[in-house]
C-alpha cells in the first residue's frame, strides 16, 4: 500500500460499519469479529457494529463519526446495494462528504443467508470487508447527472388496472399514452356480468371509466395497438408503438354501425373473439355495443374483399361518413415519455392440457371465462345459462383450481377463483335454479366480505364438496347418471370416492402470465419471477417499482389479483409515475464510462459494440468520445479497448485490483 | 431390427394365446422373436411390495442376460416385454438403478457372482410400441389383408403400460391401440375406461371388489356399441374374460363380450390361420362381425 502523496484528497480515513441486520446477518456471522477484523485492516479509523445500521440512530451513527473523527471514506457491510445503497451514500452527503467515497458489503445476501457454517460465514464476511476497505481507498468524488424529465406518461394495457392509472394521472393534468392491443378498452373486467363480493354489474362500474378514457383532453388512446420498441432510461424513453391498421379511420367512424347492417354476409357467421367464440360476429364488427373507442374494424381474415379481391364492398356505400378505407396501412407512432406503466394483465390457464376434466371433448365443459359470457346480461344469450344444445342446466359442478395449486402447471394460488366460483355459483343459481356443486381443494376467501360471500353462498344452499377432482366422463353406471357428465371426486371429508352426475362442468381456471410475458419483459428490460408474471422491486416496500427505474407495474401482470387490488396498485403506480415526473428531473448514476484520450488509438471497436449508440468519433482528433448521457455503465467498451483507454467511474482498473486483492490477501 | 423376447410367466401359461399371436405376428412381419435364455420371473406379483431388492435383482438379470445375448449389431438391446407387470417392473427396476448407486453397487455385487453384468444398455420395448412406432401403422395397414370393416372395437390400455412411465404414449389419454385399430379398418370405440383397473388380483382376494370392477369395464364396452374388447396385458384380458360367467350372476344385465390380445386382432386383420393366433383358447369366442375378413369362422373351432 503506497503512503499518503499517492491520495489527492488526503490520507484515507476509513470507517467500517457493520449491521446485524437483527439476527439474519447476526444469526450467522459472527460480527464482534468482523469489527475486531476490521480494526486492525490499514487506515481503518473506526470499526463498530449496530443491530439496524439503516434505522435513524444506525445513520447517526456513521454522520457523527464523518464529522468527529473527520472519516474520508465509509464501507457498511449489511444487505444488498439494491436495497440501501442510496441510504448510506445519502447519509455521507448529510454528512458533507462526496457519496461516492462509499463501499457497501452485502453480507446478508450473499452471506449469512446462503451459508451453511457460521464459521465459513465469518471469514467470508470477513474477506470482503478486507476487499471494500482496500476499493474505497481508490474511490474518487463523482458528481450525478441531472436529466430533465419528459411530463408524459405511457400506459400499456387498457383492463380495468391500465384504464385506472390512466385516469389517476390524467385527472392530474398530466398526458398519457394508452395503448391497448385489442380493438376496445375494457380486459378482462368487460367481459363479465357481476364482481365479488357486492355483486355490482360491472358494466355500470366500467363503462363510465371507459368513456371517461375516450373523451379525456389529456389521454390519447390508441387501440389495436402494440408497443414494438422502447429505448433510453428514467425520465426520458423513447417509445415505438404499432398501430395495426382496422380498415376504418378512427377519426371519421362514428360508430353508427350501418356497415355491420349493410355487409355482404347477411348472418353473423365468425366466431366472435369477444364472447370466447359463444357468439358469431360479421367480418366487419364491433366487439360489443360499449366498446372504447366506439369504432368498427375490419378482419381481414374473413373479408372477403381481402380473401378474394371480389366484393360488392357494401359497406363502403352504407358508411356515409366515408370512414371506411381498405387501403389503409398500419402506422408506426413515436413518442418520448418520462414514466411507463404496464398494466398488461393475464390470460387463463387452457384446461385442455388437463385432458381428464373433458374440455373440448365434451361439449358441456366450460371455463368460467365463458361462463361469465353466458351469465352476462350483453352475452350471445342475453344472460340466459343455456348448454350448447339450449337445454337449461338441472345441476352444474363447479371444479376449483384448475392449473392452479398443482404440481405439474402451476404451484401458485390464482387468488381470484374460489371469489369468482362463488360468484357464478349465485348467478347460476339465480338463473336457472340448478343444483350447483362446488368442489374444492380449499376455500380461501381473504378480503373485505369475502367471507361473509361464501356465508351467503352456503344459506342458499349451494353445496360443497372438498376434494380436488379426478375427472370428468361420460361413463354412466347407475341409469340417473345416463347422458350426464359424471364428476368422480375423492370427497376427503367423509373419506369416500363420489360420482356427482350433472348437466354442466364448469372449470374454475387458473390465472396465468401472457404468453408474450417474456418477449414484452425483454423489451422493457425489467424481471419476471419464476412463474413468468412481471417481477417488483421489492414484494412490501416497492410493490408497483420494477429494477429498472422508471417502469412501474399495475394489475394482474406482476400476479393474480383481483379487481380491487389491480385498481389499488394501478393507483399506486400512477403515484410513482407523476412523483417522479413532478420532481423534473433525475439523478443519474455516475457510472459512466469515459475515454482517456491521450491512450485511444481510434481503433473504432467500441463504437460497434456500444449497445446504446452511446460512442461516436471525432474525426478531427481521431478519438471515441462517450455520450455521457446516453452510456448506461455497462462497461462493455471498457471491457474490449485494446489500449485500455475506455475506462469506467466506479469500476476503474485499481479499484477492482485493490477488491480482489483484499480478497486474496485475506485468504 | 433384432427384437429379443422376454416372455415371462403369464405368456407361458394363461397367456399362451399372447405368445402366439405375438410371435405370429412378428413372424409374419419379417421379424421373428427371439427369446431370452434361461430368463426369470421378472420381479413382479409380491416380490417387489415385500422385498424390493430382490425384485430388483431378478429383473436386473433379466437385464443383464438380454445385454449378453443382444443379436443385434447396434451397442443397444432391444427387449420385447408384452406382460405389462414385466415390463413396468423391468423399467422400473432400471431406472431405479439409474438414479441409486447404493442399489446398483449391491445388485452388481450379486450379479458377479453369477459372472454376469448389466451396463444400462437395454432398451425395454412393449410390443404395441414397437408395432405402432417401429414398425408404423402405414406398414401395418399395408399388411392388411381382411381390412376389419364394421367392426367396433374398445382399446383397452390397463394401467401399467404408460403409467408412471409414459415412454410411448399419454398416460391419461393413450392413443397408440386407437390408432392402431384404425389402421386395421375396424372402429375404436370411444369410451373413458381406456385406462381404468381391471382389479389385478382382487379378482382372486377380494371377489366383490374385483368382480365389480370388471363388470364396470365389460358393462361400459357393451353400452358403446363393442364387438370386442382388447387388451395388451394377460392379466387384464384374464381378469375381463375368465369371470364373465360369475359376473353375470350378479349383474345380469352383461352380454357376453370377446376380449382378444391386440396382436391376435393384428394377425386377423393380416390373415393368418386363426389357429396360430390362439384363437381356439378364448373362452368367450369372437361373434363374426360384419364385414369381409371372417369368412371360415375365426375361431379355430368350426
Amino acid at each position: 500500500m503506497g503512503g499518503h502523496e499517492v491520495y489527492p484528497d488526503g490520507a484515507p480515513r476509513i470507517g467500517v460499519y457493520v449491521c446485524h441486520c437483527g439476527l439474519n446477518i447476526a444469526g450467522k456471522v459472527d460480527v464482534h469479529e468482523v469489527v475486531a477484523f476490521a480494526r486492525t485492516l490499514p487506515f481503518v479509523v473506526v470499526a463498530r457494529e449496530y443491530k439496524f445500521m439503516c434505522s435513524d440512530p444506525g445513520q447517526e451513527l456513521i454522520r457523527e463519526d464523518i464529522r468527529e473523527l473527520n472519516l474520508n471514506r465509509v464501507v457498511v457491510a449489511s444487505c444488498s446495494p439494491l436495497l440501501h445503497e442510496a441510504t448510506f451514500r445519502r447519509v455521507l452527503e448529510q454528512a458533507g462528504q462526496n457519496p461516492f467515497f462509499f463501499q457497501m458489503v452485502n453480507i446478508r445476501e450473499h452471506v449469512s443467508w446462503v451459508t451453511e457454517d457460521p464459521r465459513e460465514a465469518t471469514e467470508k464476511a470477513k474477506a470482503l470487508v478486507a476487499a471494500a476497505v482496500r476499493r474505497v481507498i481508490f474511490h474518487e468524488p463523482l458528481q450525478r447527472r441531472r436529466v430533465p424529465v419528459k411530463d408524459r406518461v405511457l400506459v400499456v394495457g387498457g383492463g380495468i388496472a391500465g384504464i385506472h392509472a390512466a385516469l389517476t394521472l390524467a385527472d392530474a393534468g398530466k398526458h398519457v399514452y394508452l395503448v391497448e392491443r385489442e380493438p376496445t378498452i375494457g380486459g378482462h373486467m368487460a367481459l363479465f356480468d357481476k364482481t365479488f363480493p357486492t355483486l355490482d354489474c360491472a358494466a355500470c362500474i366500467l363503462t363510465p371509466k371507459m368513456s371517461a378514457v375516450a373523451s379525456h383532453p389529456n389521454i390519447t388512446l390508441w387501440t389495436y395497438s402494440e408497443v414494438i420498441g422502447v429505448e433510453g432510461f428514467v425520465g426520458n424513453f423513447r417509445v415505438r408503438v404499432r398501430r395495426k391498421p382496422r380498415y376504418v379511420i378512427e377519426e371519421l367512424c362514428v360508430g353508427c354501425l350501418q356497415c355491420i347492417d349493410a355487409c355482404v354476409y347477411k348472418d353473423a357467421r365468425f366466431p366472435d373473439e369477444f364472447n370466447l367464440g359463444l357468439g358469431k360476429r360479421k367480418p366487419i364488427y364491433i366487439p360489443f355495443p360499449q366498446a372504447t373507442p366506439r369504432v368498427v374494424l375490419i378482419d381481414p381474415e374473413t373479408c372477403i374483399w381481402f380473401k378474394t379481391g371480389k366484393c360488392k364492398r357494401t359497406c363502403l356505400e352504407a358508411c356515409e361518413r366515408k370512414a371506411i378505407d381498405f387501403e389503409q396501412q398500419e402506422r408506426i407512432e413515436e413518442i418520448e415519455v418520462g414514466a411507463i406503466i404496464l398494466a398488461t394483465g393475464f390470460k387463463t390457464f387452457d384446461p385442455r392440457r388437463i385432458p381428464e376434466y373433458g374440455y373440448g371433448k365434451y361439449p358441456n365443459v366450460y371455463t368460467a371465462l365463458e361462463v361469465e359470457r353466458l351469465v352476462n346480461a350483453a352475452g350471445p344469450t342475453g344472460g340466459e345459462v343455456r348448454l350448447r344444445d339450449g337445454r337449461i342446466p338441472q345441476r352444474v359442478g363447479i371444479i376449483h383450481c384448475v392449473g392452479s395449486r398443482d404440481e405439474r402447471f402451476n404451484r401458485y394460488c390464482s387468488r381470484v377463483c374460489c371469489m369468482y366460483s362463488l360468484k357464478l355459483a349465485h348467478l347460476i343459481k339465480e338463473r336457472t335454479g340448478a343444483e350447483v356443486y362446488n368442489f374444492y381443494i380449499d376455500m380461501r376467501t381473504p378480503g373485505k366480505g369475502y367471507e361473509e360471500f361464501y356465508d351467503r353462498l352456503l344459506q342458499e344452499g349451494v353445496h360443497f364438496i372438498r376434494g380436488r377432482v379426478a375427472e370428468v366422463t361420460d361413463w354412466a353406471v347407475t341409469p340417473e347418471e345416463e347422458g350426464k357428465l359424471i364428476i368422480r371426486v375423492e370427497d376427503t371429508l367423509i373419506g369416500v370416492v363420489r360420482r356427482i352426475p350433472v348437466d354442466m362442468v364448469v372449470l374454475a381456471v387458473g390465472l396465468e402470465p401472457q404468453p408474450d410475458a417474456d418477449a414484452v419483459r425483454r423489451m422493457f428490460n425489467i424481471s419476471c419471477s419464476k412463474e413468468g408474471f412481471f417481477l417488483e422491486r421489492h414484494p412490501k416496500l416497492a410493490p408497483v417499482s420494477t429494477f429498472t427505474d422508471g417502469i412501474f407495474l399495475a394489475g394482474a401482470c406482476q400476479g393474480p389479483k383481483d379487481i380491487p387490488d389491480s385498481v389499488a396498485q394501478a393507483g399506486a403506480a400512477a403515484a410513482e409515475a407523476m412523483a417522479l415526473i413532478d420532481k423534473g428531473y433525475v439523478e443519474l448514476e455516475p457510472n459512466t464510462a469515459y475515454i482517456v484520450e491521450e491512450l485511444c488509438s481510434g481503433c473504432k471497436t467500441c463504437i460497434g459494440l456500444c449497445p446504446y449508440n452511446a460512442i461516436s468519433f471525432d474525426e478531427a482528433r481521431g478519438v471515441a468520445v462517450i455520450n455521457e448521457a446516453l452510456c448506461k455503465g455497462c462497461g462493455t467498451c471498457v471491457a474490449a479497448c485494446p489500449s485500455g483507454a475506455a475506462r469506467q467511474h466506479l469500476f476503474e482498473d485499481a479499484q477492482i485490483l485493490q477488491e480482489i486483492e483484499g480478497v486474496l490477501a485475506y485468504v | 431390427m433384432a427384437y429379443l423376447y422376454f416372455p415371462g410367466c403369464s405368456l407361458k401359461g394363461t397367456g399362451r394365446a399372447y405368445e402366439e399371436s405375438l410371435r405370429a405376428v412378428f413372424e409374419a412381419l419379417g421379424a421373428p422373436l427371439i427369446e431370452l435364455e434361461d430368463w426369470n420371473c421378472c420381479g413382479a406379483t409380491t416380490y417387489m411390495s415385500i422385498d424390493e431388492r430382490q425384485a430388483f435383482a431378478l429383473a436386473a438379470r433379466n437385464l443383464a442376460l438380454a445385454e449378453a445375448q443382444n443379436p443385434s449389431p447396434a451397442d443397444r438391446v432391444e427387449l420385447i416385454a408384452p406382460c405389462s407387470a414385466c415390463y413396468l417392473v423391468l423399467l422400473k427396476t432400471q431406472q431405479c438403478l439409474a438414479t441409486d448407486a447404493s442399489l446398483c453397487q449391491r445388485i452388481s455385487t450379486a450379479l458377479k457372482e453369477e459372472g454376469l453384468c448389466y451396463r444400462g444398455r437395454v432398451r425395454i420395448r412393449h410390443p404395441l410400441d414397437v408395432l405402432v412406432h417401429d414398425v408404423g401403422l402405414q406398414e401395418l395397414s399395408r399388411r392388411v389383408q381382411h381390412p376389419l370393416r364394421g367392426m367396433r372395437v374398445a382399446c383397452y390400455y390397463g394401467c401399467q403400460i404408460v403409467r408412471p412411465y409414459a415412454l410411448f404414449d399419454d398416460p391419461h389419454r393413450p392413443t397408440t391401440l386407437d390408432d392402431l385399430v384404425r389402421a386395421l379398418g375396424a372402429e375404436p370405440v370411444d369410451w373413458a375406461l381406456r385406462t381404468h383397473c381391471c382389479g389385478g388380483s382382487l379378482t382372486g382376494t377380494l371377489p366383490e371388489v374385483g368382480l365389480r370392477l370388471n363388470y364396470l369395464l365389460l358393462r361400459e364396452a357393451q353400452r358403446r356399441g363393442a364387438d370386442c374388447i382388447i387388451t395388451v396385458c394377460p392379466l387384464c384380458q384374464f381378469n375381463l374374460e375368465a369371470y364373465q360367467d360369475q359376473i353375470r350372476r350378479r349383474y345380469p344385465d352383461l352380454n357376453a363380450m370377446p376380449v382378444l390380445y391386440f396382436t391376435q386382432l393384428i394377425g386377423l386383420a393380416m390373415g393368418l390361420p386363426p389357429q396360430a393366433l390362439g384363437m381356439q383358447r378364448l373362452m368367450v369366442p369372437l361373434i363374426q362381425p360384419v364385414g369381409a375378413f371372417a369368412k371360415g369362422g375365426v375361431h379355430g373351432r368350426a
